[in-house]
C-alpha cells in the first residue's frame, strides 16, 4: 500500500482536528475494509487516524427503550454482549453472522455503516429498527441515512459516535450468505417496534432499503404467508457474477418470509 | 517516515522501528523473524496469519503493526512451553490434522480463540468458527477432529 502518516487520538475532539487539517485524511478502527482496500491501491489516504481507542466512542449502553452501540464496538463484543442478547436477540445474531470470527474481533459498527457496502449486514439492522445515527454533530434518522452504494448522509469530516436501536417487540435477520465472503447476497430484517413493521434488504441494491409493501402486508398479519406474492422490482437491484437481479429479487422473498417465522410470525 | 512500535510479543517486551503501513504479520516475519505465522492470501481471507492480540483471534495481515502499540500479541511460537507442545499442538499431531502444514498455525490460533470462549465445542459450532480459516489440502475432517480433542485435552489438563 501507499505510505501515509497514521494517528492515533485518545479524544474526539483531537480525531476532529486531524481530520480538518489533513484533506486526504481518512479515519480507520477495525480495519476490515479499509486496509484491503489500500493494499490495492485503490485508496490513497495521506493520513489515518485511528478511532480505535476514543473511550467516548465504545461501550454498549442498554435501558428501556434502546441500545445504544458505540462506533468503534467490534462485532465481537455485540454477538456477545448479554445485554444485546436480551433486549435485542435479532441484532446479536446478526452481528455474530458478518464475516468470520476473527473479522468479527476487529471490525466496528461505525466503520460499517459509515463505508455503507452494499453488502453489509448492520445497514439491514439499522434501517429495519428505525435506528438513529448518533454523530459528532447532530442526530440522523435511519430513513435519512443510507443514500447509495458507499454513500451516506455524512458530510466530510463528520464522525459517527454511536447507533441507537429501539428495542422491537419481535425482530429477525435472514441472510442468504455469499459461501466464500459471508457478505450478504440478500439479507433481510424483519422488526415491529413501537414505531410499526418495518422490513429492510441488504444486499440486494444500492444501499439498504424498505419494502413498504410488505411492512403493509405483516401489519394485517404477521405471518410468512402474508408475504405471498409480493415482488421486489429486479430492475432495481444489483447483478454480479454471485447473483443476477432476478434471483437476488427472489432471495427477498425467501429470505423476507424466513426472517418473519424466525420473529414468530 | 519510522515509528517504534512496542507490544508483549509471546511474554517478552518487543519493540520495532517500523513504517506505518507495514502489517502486522509483516513485523512479526519480517523485522521479529517469527516465522511460523504464515502470509496465505493477503487478502484476509484464509486464516494462514492469525495470531492473538490481547486474547483473540485476528488476521495479522489484516492490521497495521501500529495499532499493536501496547498489545499482547501471541503467535504460533508462544504456545509450546520448556518443550513440550501445547495441547491443542499435540491433538493435531495426533490425529493428523494437517497435510501440507500451511495453515496450521492460523487453525491453532483460531481454534484457541473458539475454545476460550466454549471450552467444549461440538463439530457443527468447530465447522462454522473455521469460516475464517481456509485448508487448500482441504483436510479439515482431522482438523475438526484435532480440535474437539484438544478441546477435551486441554479442560482435563
Amino acid at each position: 500500500m501507499y505510505e501515509f502518516n497514521y494517528h492515533r487520538p485518545t479524544t474526539l475532539a483531537e480525531a476532529k482536528t486531524l481530520l480538518e487539517s489533513n484533506a486526504d485524511a481518512k479515519l480507520v478502527s477495525g480495519g476490515m475494509t479499509l486496509l484491503p482496500t489500500m493494499k490495492l491501491r485503490l485508496a490513497r489516504p495521506t493520513d489515518l487516524v485511528d478511532i480505535g481507542n476514543i473511550r467516548d466512542l465504545g461501550g454498549i449502553r442498554v435501558d428501556a427503550k434502546n441500545v445504544e452501540v458505540g462506533a468503534a464496538v467490534r462485532h465481537a463484543e455485540v454477538a456477545s454482549s448479554a445485554d444485546v442478547r436480551k433486549a435485542i436477540p435479532a441484532l446479536s445474531d446478526l452481528a455474530g453472522l458478518i464475516g468470520d470470527p476473527q473479522v468479527r474481533n476487529r471490525g466496528t459498527l461505525g466503520g460499517s455503516i459509515a463505508n455503507s457496502d452494499p453488502a453489509a449486514d448492520y445497514p439491514a439492522a439499522v434501517l429495519g429498527l428505525g435506528a438513529t445515527i448518533r454523530t459528532d454533530r447532530r442526530e440522523i434518522a435511519a430513513d435519512d441515512y443510507f443514500l447509495g452504494m458507499f454513500e451516506t448522509a455524512l458530510e466530510p469530516g463528520e464522525i459517527v459516535v454511536a447507533v441507537r436501536f429501539p428495542r422491537a417487540k419481535r425482530a429477525a435477520y435472514a441472510k442468504f450468505p455469499n459461501p466464500a465472503s459471508r457478505y450478504a447476497v440478500v439479507g433481510v430484517f424483519v422488526a415491529e417496534t413501537g414505531a410499526g413493521i418495518r422490513v429492510a434488504v441488504t444486499g440486494a441494491g444500492a444501499c439498504a432499503f424498505r419494502v413498504p409493501e410488505m411492512e403493509t402486508a405483516l401489519g394485517r398479519k404477521f405471518a410468512a404467508d402474508s408475504l405471498d406474492g409480493i415482488e421486489v422490482d429486479a430492475a432495481e437491484l444489483n447483478g454480479d457474477l454471485h447473483a443476477s437481479p432476478e434471483y437476488r429479487a427472489h432471495l427477498v422473498g425467501v429470505m423476507a418470509r424466513r426472517a418473519v417465522s424466525a420473529a414468530g410470525g | 517516515m519510522t515509528v517504534t512500535v512496542s507490544f508483549v510479543l509471546n511474554g517478552e517486551d518487543v519493540s520495532v522501528d517500523v513504517e506505518p503501513r507495514t502489517l502486522l504479520v509483516e513485523a512479526l516475519r519480517d523485522r521479529l523473524r517469527r516465522t511460523g505465522t504464515h502470509v496465505g492470501c493477503d487478502t484476509s481471507q484464509c486464516g494462514a496469519c492469525v495470531v492473538h492480540v490481547d486474547g483473540r483471534s485476528v488476521k495479522s495481515c489484516s492490521m497495521l503493526a501500529v495499532q499493536a502499540e501496547g498489545a499482547e500479541v501471541v503467535t504460533i511460537e508462544g504456545l509450546a512451553k520448556g518443550g513440550r507442545l501445547h495441547p491443542m499442538q499435540e491433538a493435531f499431531r495426533e490425529h493428523h490434522g494437517l497435510q501440507c502444514g500451511f495453515c496450521t498455525p492460523g487453525m491453532i490460533m483460531s481454534a484457541l480463540d473458539l475454545v476460550s470462549q466454549n471450552p467444549d465445542p461440538d463439530e457443527n459450532q468447530i465447522r462454522h468458527w473455521l469460516e475464517g480459516n481456509l485448508c487448500r489440502c482441504t483436510g479439515y475432517q482431522n482438523i475438526v477432529r484435532a480440535i474437539k480433542a484438544g478441546a477435551q485435552a486441554m479442560r482435563s489438563a
